[in-house]
């Protein structure tokens, strides 16, 4: 296997995206990308899209051959290919693009994250995003997945004392984030009292503590390390990528407090980099709800089980703190267009590691970490990164 | 949601059947046919197995914000319940106020209409649990 690097990065601005369709996002992402990476568009062999519900969303399938086209690219006729791992579909295709250079199959390759969530009405999206969960025997019953994490977060407060603030602690701090982050969908700050006083959406989870519906696109180009330097100044060595499943419904799993998906992915993920969860410096986790951080945090290994939401509470994840998680807002206040958030991930880690992560830059930050997520953690993706 | 394909599985919805594994003696709801724990051991010792209905809160939640097919019925409660079998089964909680639910609880399964189709009206039944 070959050592893989990202030479060059890109995104959209996140949010109600009204004047574009998914072509135009998909392109703007990816040309951005090639730009950074200082290549010509001839030069990419191979593109991975994550996308998780175009079907649904835009009764579009097909992403991989139409994004390749409106990237103008169709006259290379090179492979194109759609990755589906619900809310972890960008870590997926991530991963695919790193498997196929490290491999050698390919050398220059592009892996994207596109999704138009604002196309439909907001009253369709909680079938759409439960399509992550288990539809036959969670669905059936009324569940939502906003209601599977609310009963992890009623469990969580109740093996562990996690209290309501410490939960909402966490929308605070992205928000505080994502006001320093020009592609966020929500640049502004929030205070815990908004959190709690939000409308609920399924008790003790409200509106505050739910990611929102976005329109976005990120894009990255991957190369060979030994060849990166020649585009790249500052490229950004993947030192590991490592996948994980779990039951696809929740009421399977041991432990309502424990995302095991997370826990065997970022113990191969630790184990390939050599090191371990001390080291990571900056890390971009899948808070599609505020509990989902804080269990993430936990079983990556940043602090103890239990102790997630008192962390988050003392300001620990904060920027320059112990480890600063969500430095681009997180998907609470970056956004969340789902197959688009493991690449926007990506993205966020290789500036703040290139130290072009302006005002929420972290000090000095070599190693990042990113766990994206799929449902209830049916998927979970660990990339770490490494600075040159 | 179209409904053949949970037609498929209305014998276990309707009557709570679902297997017991011979090998490790484990039991599985909704039925399937390899044991998780004991793989090829397991196969063909995967026997029809009724749940008692009876169980304990193991979780809960209040839906506020549901999908299409639910919204005439919210604010509705929805539980994790482990069944004394001690497989776990995920369903709503009724003829009880939201205020009286906390984790432990006693409950039982109910026969219930569990949702109708939008557009063509067509109604589901299946499982839902009621305090004891
Ligand atoms: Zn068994």
């Amino acid at each position: 296997m070959r050592d893989v690097a990202i030479i060059g990065v890109g995104d959209t601005k996140f949010g109600e995206l009204w004047e574009h369709s998914i072509r135009d996002i998909g392109m703007q992402a990816g040309l951005s990308a090639v730009s950074d990476a200082n290549i010509a568009g001839e030069q990419i062999e191979a593109l991975y899209i994550g996308n998780m519900a175009a079907g649904s969303l835009i009764e579009q399938e097909h992403l991989g051959a139409l994004v390749s086209d409106y990237s103008g690219l169709s006259a290379l006729h090179i492979p194109a290919v759609r990755i589906e791992a619900a809310g972890a579909s960008g870590g997926m295709a991530l991963r695919e693009g790193y498997i196929a250079v490290a491999s050698g199959m390919h050398d220059i390759v592009m892996v994207a994250g596109a999704e138009k969530m604002t196309d439909v009405t907001d009253e369709e999206i909680p079938t759409i995003q439960m399509a992550g969960g288990d539809q036959q025997w969670e669905g059936i019953s009324g569940s939502t997945m906003a209601s599977l994490f609310a009963m992890m977060a009623r469990r969580h407060m109740h093996e562990y004392g996690t209290t309501r603030e410490n939960i909402a602690s966490v929308p605070v701090k992205n928000h505080k984030n994502g006001a320093m982050n020009p592609n966020a969908q929500y640049q502004k700050g929030i205070t815990m009292d908004t959190v709690l006083k939000s409308p609920m959406v399924a008790d003790p989870l409200g509106v505050f503590d739910c990611a929102p519906i976005s329109d976005g696109a990120a894009a990255v180009i991957l190369a060979p390390l030994d060849i990166a330097k020649k585009y790249s100044e500052q490229p950004i060595k993947i030192v590991a990528s490592a996948a994980a499943t779990d039951t696809l419904a929740l009421q399977h799993r041991e432990s309502l407090t424990r995302i095991d998906s997370i826990k065997v992915a970022s113990r191969n993920a630790y184990k390939t980099a050599g090191i371990g969860p001390k080291e990571i410096d900056v890390a971009e986790v899948h808070d599609s709800y505020s509990i989902a951080e804080i269990i993430s945090i936990e079983d990556l290994g940043f602090f103890e089980k239990g102790k997630g939401g008192p962390a988050t509470l003392e300001g620990m994840t904060e920027i320059n703190g112990v480890v600063s998680v969500n430095t681009s807002g997180g998907l609470k206040a970056r956004g969340d267009p789902m197959g688009a958030t493991g690449v926007a991930q990506a993205v966020e880690i290789a500036r703040q590691l290139r130290g072009k992560g302006e005002k929420r830059q972290v000090n000095n930050a070599e190693y990042g970490l990113s766990l994206n997520m799929g449902g209830t953690g049916g998927t979970s993706v660990v990339h770490i990164y490494r600075r040159l | 949601m179209s409904n053949p394909r949970y037609w498929r599985e209305n014998p276990s919805r309707y009557n709570l059947i679902g297997r017991r594994c011979e090998n490790c003696k484990g039991v599985f709801f909704p039925p399937r046919e390899i044991c998780p724990k004991c793989r090829r051991k397991s196969l063909g010792k995967m026997k029809a197995y009724k749940l008692t209905g009876k169980g304990k809160v193991y979780s809960f939640t209040i839906v506020h914000d549901p999908m299409p097919d639910f919204t005439l019925m919210k604010p509705y409660i929805m539980a994790m319940i482990e069944m004394e079998e001690g497989v776990r089964l995920t369903g709503q909680i009724v003829d009880c106020e939201a205020e009286k639910i906390s984790i432990g609880m006693d409950v039982e399964s109910t026969f219930r209409k569990l949702g109708q189709e939008g557009g063509s009206g067509i109604i589901r039944y299946g499982y839902k649990f009621r305090p004891v």
